[in-house]
């Protein structure tokens, strides 16, 4: 794991929570849609706050996919999850909710885990790597023939 | 009326994005690092090599259906219990289903890792 790495990461972290932030702040201002009336979600889009979710939520994609590229999705997903502790802190200091006893526990738990998995491997090796090795030839010489 | 449509809503996200993350995850191994190989043969060929796999059109069209459903839970309940429930649920239903089709070796640390971020997540919400 290079620097490099360890920063797409953290960028993933960043980009989820806060875009998951702006959509329910949102989505709070346009209200419950009834699934009578669901054409009206497409339209949550227009939203400014949940146009600039969406922004980050794009941001989220583009780097979460460049970890897929070169990390396992049961290291991707855990290692990253760190947003969900973010989420409850922009919480707190945004929406001035208390963060209770259960609350730190759960934020406990969850770094804890983060902690765990990014000790280990972050790919798979074995049969499956030689795939991954052997892919873009395949795509190379397709291109040349 | 309100619960129904929350956990409705719930299980589609994690059916949903459950099925996105296994196809992303398998698209993007087949194309292997895209930081060197862009420096091998540029931007434009990975891209392209994405764009070329139809799986990465049917993970997308999968991971819009997690996002309205998200959008349509939003609109009846905190994001404090959707997030963290479809969250929690879908790091169980991945790590299996990364074991099944990507053949991932999920080992007992990443089991473990796994649960205790479910668990974790799930005391978020309470």
């Amino acid at each position: 794991m290079t620097l490099r790495k360890y920063l797409v990461l953290v960028s993933v972290t960043i980009c989820a929570a806060v875009g998951e932030t702006l959509l329910a702040r949102g989505m709070k201002q346009i209200g419950n849609i009834s699934p009578r009336n669901l054409p009206s979600v497409i339209f949550a889009v227009t939203n400014p706050w949940v146009a600039l979710g969406i922004l980050f939520l794009l941001g989220f994609f583009v780097t979460y996919n460049t970890a897929l590229s070169w990390a396992d999705l049961t290291y991707v997903l855990p290692a990253t999850s760190l947003s969900y502790v973010l989420l409850a802190f922009i919480a707190r200091f945004m929406l001035h909710e208390q963060i209770s006893a259960t609350r730190w526990i759960g934020i406990l738990l969850i770094s804890s885990g983060v902690g765990f998995v990014t000790q280990g491997p972050a790919l798979t090796a074995g049969p499956e790597a030689a795939n991954v090795e052997a892919a873009p030839e395949t795509v190379a010489t397709g291109n040349k023939s | 009326m309100k619960v129904l449509y929350t956990w409705g809503a719930i299980l589609l996200i994690v059916l949903a994005s459950t099925t996105g993350d296994i196809l992303m995850s398998h698209v993007m191994k087949r194309v292997g690092d895209v930081h060197s190989a862009a420096r091998q043969c540029g931007f434009l060929t990975v891209l392209r090599r994405i764009l070329s796999n139809p799986l990465f059109f049917v993970g997308i069209v999968a991971l819009a259906v997690a996002f309205y459903a998200l959008l349509f839970g939003l609109s009846w309940n905190d994001v404090s219990l959707i997030g963290p429930a479809a969250a929690a649920l879908t790091f169980v239903t991945n790590a299996i289903a990364a074991k099944i089709f990507l053949h991932e070796r999920v080992d007992r640390r990443r089991w473990i890792a796994a649960l205790l971020i479910a668990g974790g997540v799930v005391l978020l919400a309470v």
